[in-house]
């Protein structure tokens, strides 16, 4: 069964077209673009927020690009069920629009992080998580600059309680150390779904990640996951 | 009219720039630094002239856009 992709493209996003690629080209789904001013969606079933620098990153990352008019459909969208995965600037976008909980912040180091980092999935209760096991670890590449999950204690719990930390920043043999955490994210944090559990952000990059030219295919895991939930549907 | 807003992260949120801001004080030879914060300051030029209706506008403006109440406190003063 096909699934309908849409990406976001907003001026400054720079990973669409690794999105467009990855859902194209490696998962042969049908897939189009959409403009950030447009006012709808059109007939998708899973939106994908690319990362980036979204207008310049002015302000604060994800700030300005909340309000166009595409992440109004987005929000709408996301209301009705509809499937969101926000990737790196995607996540900050999706945080700031308040699709998801608590915001992400200037690395600890200060430092622009470009790597291969392991994280362990921590729930396959979740479209974006099933085709994976509990305790998976997934070798993915990050790159950004401001990618330290922070929100409120009671959120953090709530969160933890929910079973709504789907990635968690690890070390090669799966332990979630502070050694292993390349940002200061709370608890790790490397994405997280919201109450629904059909929003999901995360800051590494799994469309970078789905094919052996690549170095790694673990990223594939995500993408047969929202294509296993729409056989399901 | 100028609303003259001030943005800072919250006492709760870590604050890596102002620490790194800190040790360069330090390392210029300011050791009395106890702690530095890095925030925004945002000029807005306006046309008004009912101040308190005014303060009820920018007020959402901070809260709504220009600072992210989860991380970042706000103030500000029309003059």
């Amino acid at each position: 069964m096909l699934m309908k992709f849409g990406v976001i493209q907003f001026p400054g996003s720079n990973c669409d077209q690794d999105c467009y690629h990855a859902v194209a080209d490696v998962f042969c789904q049908p897939v189009r673009y959409i403009w950030h001013k447009d006012k709808t969606l059109g007939d998708v079933d899973c939106v994908i927020v690319p990362g980036g620098f979204s207008y310049g990153d002015y302000l604060r990352t994800g700030a300005i690009a909340r309000f166009s008019p595409a992440m109004k459909a987005v929000a709408a969208h996301a209301k009705t069920g509809g499937l969101v995965i926000g990737i790196c600037n995607g996540f900050q976008i999706l945080c700031e629009a308040h699709l998801l909980p608590g915001a992400l912040i200037r690395n600890r180091g200060l430092k622009f992080i470009c790597d291969h980092v392991y994280v362990r999935v921590e729930t396959t209760d979740s479209p974006f998580t099933n085709a994976c096991r509990r305790g998976q670890i997934l070798r993915i590449p990050i790159a950004h600059g401001e990618g330290s999950y922070f929100a409120e204690p009671n959120v953090i719990e709530q969160l933890k309680r929910e079973d709504r930390i789907l990635v968690r920043y690890c070390d090669k043999n799966g332990n979630v150390t502070d050694a292993a955490n390349p940002n200061g994210s709370l608890e790790n944090i490397a994405g997280i779904c919201n109450e629904a559990r059909n929003v999901f952000g995360l800051m590494p990059h799994p469309e970078r990640a789905s094919e052996k030219l690549l170095d790694s295919e673990d990223g594939r895991l995500i993408f047969e996951s929202i294509l296993a939930t729409a056989a399901f549907r | 009219m100028k609303a003259k807003i001030i943005v800072m992260p919250k006492k709760t949120v870590l604050d890596p720039q102002g620490k790194t801001v800190k040790n360069a004080l330090e390392s210029m030879g300011f050791h009395s630094v106890k702690d530095v914060r890095v925030g925004k300051f945002i000029e807005v030029e306006l046309t008004a002239d009912n101040k308190a209706a005014l303060k009820k506008k920018i007020d959402r403006a901070c809260h709504d856009l220009l600072s992210n109440p989860v991380i970042e406190e706000y103030s500000f003063e029309i003059i």
